[in-house]
């Protein structure tokens, strides 16, 4: 079993990186639909490996200098704290009722994943917290340094209270909320919401983990090919990117994510999971 | 791997996230490896004996906290090696708050050392429990 788990997260691992989309939203189902493992097992490892993708590729995007880490410190406040609780909930309602969920914010994600994301304008007057909280940055692009402003603080903020709350309670990395409140809300740059959104994945995800870890939810045995499998399939995903026909991939993970979603929804409402 | 900051003495922005890009991939590297050797102990000891992850027990004790895990991972237990490499993973994103907690003091950036130090509060309840 652990081999054919290794392999199925090698391909969750290299999709999610050659999408940009996170692996993460695959291994769950996978390990309850396909492997028929608990799923609570199955979210202890999936947030496992969403920690090891996370710091696996933040050494590189460190070094491009797209990294706002003080946007990113102050929004882990709030993803920390909700990841915390989603762990928490998780310990109080059904099974099911995870698995309806997770098919619902997979539905999401898929929905999003079609719309392409929109460059927004990034000049206006900043937000007052984002000056008090000395937000606003620059980031590099082929006309040399582009400073940017930050806006709507508190609507990102809350939204990231709610992608860590759905991180905790689902194992993954919420990188569809996440997207939508640097991206949509505070208008930041693309490089700078998508590497920052990276870096705090991982902290997002540490939040959770300890919890799940208190709980028994990480199984060893379980949690070891998962890891393993997704970071060398993020690894290969990442150095193959150049050449990759990332359209076509993406309407592939899509309709994955679309396929999983309907799977866990019945299975979900008839008490299967 | 480039200088520590505390010997270079530069706590700018960009060397603490210089040297914070180089403590991630290094310690997931060495959480990697820990947990490979865990995985490949344990398979050469149980080999193709599926166990039934269909119905949930938890953990035993030994594999639930930090101490307990860290004391068997030393007795040769393959599947406290595991779940030690796994807390070393965990550990990586924290020792990266930890990091920039203290690039803050040293930059005087009051505000964010309160912000850090909230983050950093929230990792280690949820690590250590209370």
């Amino acid at each position: 079993m652990s081999g054919l788990v290794a392999i199925g997260s090698f391909a969750a691992g290299m999709l999610g990186a050659l999408t940009g989309l996170g692996g993460g939203m695959i291994i769950v189902p996978m390990l309850t639909l396909a492997f028929g493992v608990d799923i609570r097992y199955a979210i202890g490892a999936s947030l496992v490996s969403v920690i090891a993708t996370s710091s696996g590729a933040a050494a590189a995007y460190v070094r491009e200098g797209y990294t706002n880490i003080r946007i990113g410190m102050f929004l882990e406040v709030a993803t920390t704290v909700g990841a915390v609780g989603g762990a928490f909930i998780a310990g109080l309602i059904s099974t099911s009722a995870i698995a309806v969920i997770f098919s619902l914010v997979l539905a999401y994600s898929a929905f999003r994943s079609l719309r392409p994301r929109a460059e927004h304008s990034i000049d206006g007057p900043p937000d007052k917290w984002a000056t008090r909280l000395r937000m606003d940055g620059t980031y590099p692009t082929a006309a040399g340094k582009q400073p940017y402003t930050v806006h709507n603080v508190p609507t990102g903020f809350s939204l990231m209270f709610a992608a860590g709350i759905l991180s905790g309670l689902l194992g993954i990395g919420s990188g569809a909320v996440k997207v939508l409140a640097m991206d949509q809300a505070m208008r930041l740059p693309f490089k700078v919401s998508t590497t920052t959104s990276n870096f705090m994945i991982g902290v997002t995800a540490a939040a959770s983990a300890g919890v799940y870890l208190h709980r028994g939810y990480i199984d060893p045995v379980i949690a070891f090919p998962v890891m393993l499998g997704v970071l060398a399939g993020a690894l290969t995903g990442a150095r193959v990117l150049a050449g990759a026909k990332v359209p076509a991939l993406r309407a592939v993970f899509t309709a994955v994510i679309v396929f999983l979603a309907i799977e866990m929804a019945y299975k979900g409402l008839r008490g299967g999971i | 791997m480039s200088d520590p900051v505390w010997r270079t003495g530069r706590w700018s922005d960009e060397h603490v996230e210089l040297f914070i890009g180089n403590l991630l991939r290094w310690g997931v590297i060495v959480a990697a490896f820990v947990t490979a050797a865990g995985g490949i102990l344990f398979l050469s000891l149980h080999g193709g004996s599926i166990a039934d992850y269909r119905v949930f027990r938890g953990q035993p004790d030994s594999l639930k906290s930090v101490t307990g895990v860290a004391q068997s991972a030393f007795r040769r237990n393959p599947e406290a090696l595991i779940q030690f490499g796994i807390l070393l993973l965990i550990a990586t994103p924290i020792a990266r708050v930890a990091l920039s907690l203290l690039a803050f003091l040293k930059q005087h950036d009051h505000v964010y050392v309160v912000v850090t130090a909230i983050v950093l509060g929230v990792l280690l309840y949820s690590l250590i429990g209370v």
